[in-house]
């Protein structure tokens, strides 16, 4: 039983990675319908700048604020570098091609993408880069039967209070209901008076920023980041946020925890080698019998 | 105003015969004048070609969201790569065997999701060309080998006379199978089946409202533009002697959803030149090494920002865009 706990326990770690990506994806699509393919590359970009933080500027850091201070020097550097630059993103790549409508977004979002995967292996160099270890002291505690890394306690409380916090934003604020609206309609809320440039400007600062602060929980929890793996966890990502109804952000959370459970389980009973191919039949399964996904609701099509 | 003799040849110049056959003539001049390296880009150009017209069949004709057709492109490969290094079948046999297997799963794996609407059904796609690549790496009965893929492949043959092994004669293989099947797709496109997919990509609902069975068109629309990819699959399997499932990633489909977009959907010139500057472009810019990729993502930008219908727009049943912004006012964007 003791193993089914700590399974689901691991599966929730990385569940937290998929969700928090996931929400950059979600609330970009709720807003403007568009998927943001660079959005694997911001997460990357931020894991990046963690790392060169952590590696160089650690010393100095920690002698001046500690390593719980380095440590949040580093999310906080990365979080707002991404913020600056998903606005910079969203001014070049995105906001020139809206009249177009959503094809031509791919595309630009896909070359978006590209720039800045290729940006990075020419700053960083092809080659894996490998965060310091231990940074976080190596101790496991055990409740009964379960044993867990500090390391992994630290990051599910982060993350969970990360997404407590933006569901609170989007579910309990006045603002949080100008972006629900948005999503929902947003001729009408134009129309309502809603600052639809402000709601844009918010979910493209937002989603990168806690796209880099997955990266350096990922760079610190696997030790071994490279410049093409926010394709991976962006694939992984966009699919739990349509898991969960894309567009709709307690549906990316909960879709990014159920896909990192569920990838976890089946990686332990069913096989390893295989927990990929298991995770998408689940998707396409959910999606057979509930088209648009666990939290999403039907809409009526409008003639 | 007074006829000059020159008008004629004018008209002649601009029409579309000539054109054609300006085009033709160059193809087949072309790998005269070049090395053999330059042949094979030309001979890769051909693949993306073929799998760009076969995307465009279902994302530019009926608009249906496939960012999984690399899936389909694999099976193609595969079925080739397997019978024929374990069968030892003729790789001629089997092209049209591999149209048929990947035309066999398109249908099997797509009527399932076929009525999922836009991006829904792109990430199905998505998941299912995934599960193709990462179900080639996990080597089932033993038949795929693994990350290492399948090795050996022949070279097509039509007996001993005529023995397809050398760049120039691949060169002219993958494009006789391309003009073929342009010509067959400009007749598809003006047909009762290309203007029922047309119908369906500008509204689906009237089409239905007007009799057309749209689930069965667009289930017809992944079939062919699958058999087209596993064609170009059997082609690019014999040509490489070798595949391995990290030709067939995600990453692939992306190129050939850009190939459809940057061209024009639905417009079968705008998917050449599509192919062109997918396939051609990283290997011009190839002397400014790792700026390269840089380079290339920022003139798919730049081409969305100043050609959003595509380069080459289908002019007749062009694809309507609708603002990502609604009518918000925003004037600015």
């Amino acid at each position: 039983m003791h193993v089914i706990l700590e399974q689901i326990i691991n599966g929730l770690t990385i569940g937290s990675f998929y969700a928090l990506i996931a929400l950059g994806y979600s609330m970009v699509y709720g807003v403007l319908k568009l998927i943001n393919f660079a959005h694997g590359d911001f997460f990357t970009l931020g894991s990046y700048l963690g790392y060169t933080v952590l590696v160089f500027g650690a010393a100095l850091l920690t002698a001046h604020f500690g390593l719980w201070g380095a440590i949040m020097a580093a999310l906080v550097f990365a979080g707002v570098s991404l913020a600056i630059v998903g606005l910079i993103v969203e001014r070049v790549a995105y906001r020139p091609v809206y009249p177009a409508g959503r094809l031509p977004a791919v595309v630009s979002a896909l070359g978006a993408s590209i720039f800045l995967q290729n940006a990075i292996m020419v700053l960083w160099g092809p080659r894996f880069q490998a965060y310091p270890p231990a940074l976080i002291p190596n101790v496991r505690i055990q409740f009964g039967n379960i044993h867990l890394t500090l390391l992994q306690i630290m990051i599910l409380l982060l993350s969970f209070v990360l997404m407590g916090t933006l569901y609170y934003i989007v579910q309990k604020t006045t603002f949080g209901a100008a972006i629900r609206a948005t999503a929902h309609d947003r001729k009408t809320a134009s129309l309502m008076g809603i600052n639809i440039n402000k709601v844009i400007l918010f979910v493209f600062t937002l989603g990168p920023a806690l796209g880099a602060v997955t990266g350096i929980m990922v760079g610190m929890y696997y030790r071994q980041i490279s410049f093409t793996m926010g394709w991976n966890y962006g694939i992984k990502a966009f699919t739990a946020s349509v898991l969960g109804g894309i567009g709709n952000i307690p549906g990316a959370m909960l879709g990014g925890l159920i896909l990192g459970v569920l990838e976890m389980l089946g990686a332990a009973y069913i096989s390893a080698a295989w927990k990929d191919v298991f995770v998408f039949i689940i998707l396409i399964l959910v999606l057979i019998f509930r088209p648009t996904g666990i939290l999403g609701e039907k809409r009526a099509e409008k003639v | 105003m007074e006829q000059t003799p020159l008008a004629g040849i004018g008209r002649l110049a601009s029409s579309r015969q000539l054109h054609i056959a300006l085009a033709t003539a160059v193809f087949l001049i072309y790998p005269f004048l070049v090395s053999d390296y330059f042949i094979d880009i030309a001979f890769y150009f051909g693949i993306y070609t073929l799998l760009g017209l076969s995307l465009n069949i279902v994302l530019g004709e009926v608009g249906l969201f496939d960012l999984g057709h690399a899936g389909f492109y694999a099976i193609g490969a595969y079925t080739t790569a397997i019978l024929n290094t374990k069968f030892g079948i003729p790789i001629l046999v089997l092209l049209p065997l591999s149209a048929l297997a990947a035309a066999l799963f398109a249908y099997v794996v797509c009527s399932p999701v076929i009525h999922l609407q836009g991006d829904y059904l792109l990430i199905v796609t998505l998941g299912m060309g995934e599960i193709v690549r990462l179900a080639l790496i996990n080597n089932p009965f033993d038949l795929t080998g693994g990350p290492n893929g399948v090795y050996g492949i022949d070279f097509p043959s039509l007996g001993p006379w005529l023995v397809i092994d050398s760049s120039l004669e691949y060169y002219f293989l993958i494009w006789l199978i391309v003009g073929l099947t342009i010509l067959g797709l400009t007749k598809l496109q003006d047909s009762r089946i290309g203007r029922a997919w047309n119908y369906i990509r500008e509204d689906e609902t009237a089409a239905n409202a007007n009799g057309i069975d749209s689930r069965s068109y667009k289930l017809l629309a992944f079939v062919m533009g699958a058999a087209l990819a596993g064609v170009a699959g059997n082609v690019y399997a014999s040509k490489l002697m070798c595949v391995s499932p990290e030709s067939f990633t995600f990453w692939e489909s992306c190129l050939m959803f850009c190939i459809v977009l940057i061209g024009g959907m639905g417009s079968i010139p705008g998917v050449i030149i599509g192919a062109a500057f997918i396939g051609l472009f990283p290997e011009i810019f190839r002397p400014f090494a790792m700026y390269r990729m840089l380079i290339f993502g920022s003139a798919m930008m730049l081409m969305m920002m100043f050609r959003p219908g595509g380069v080459w727009p289908r002019k007749r049943g062009a694809v309507k865009y609708e603002s990502l912004l609604g009518g918000t006012g925003r004037t600015d964007a």
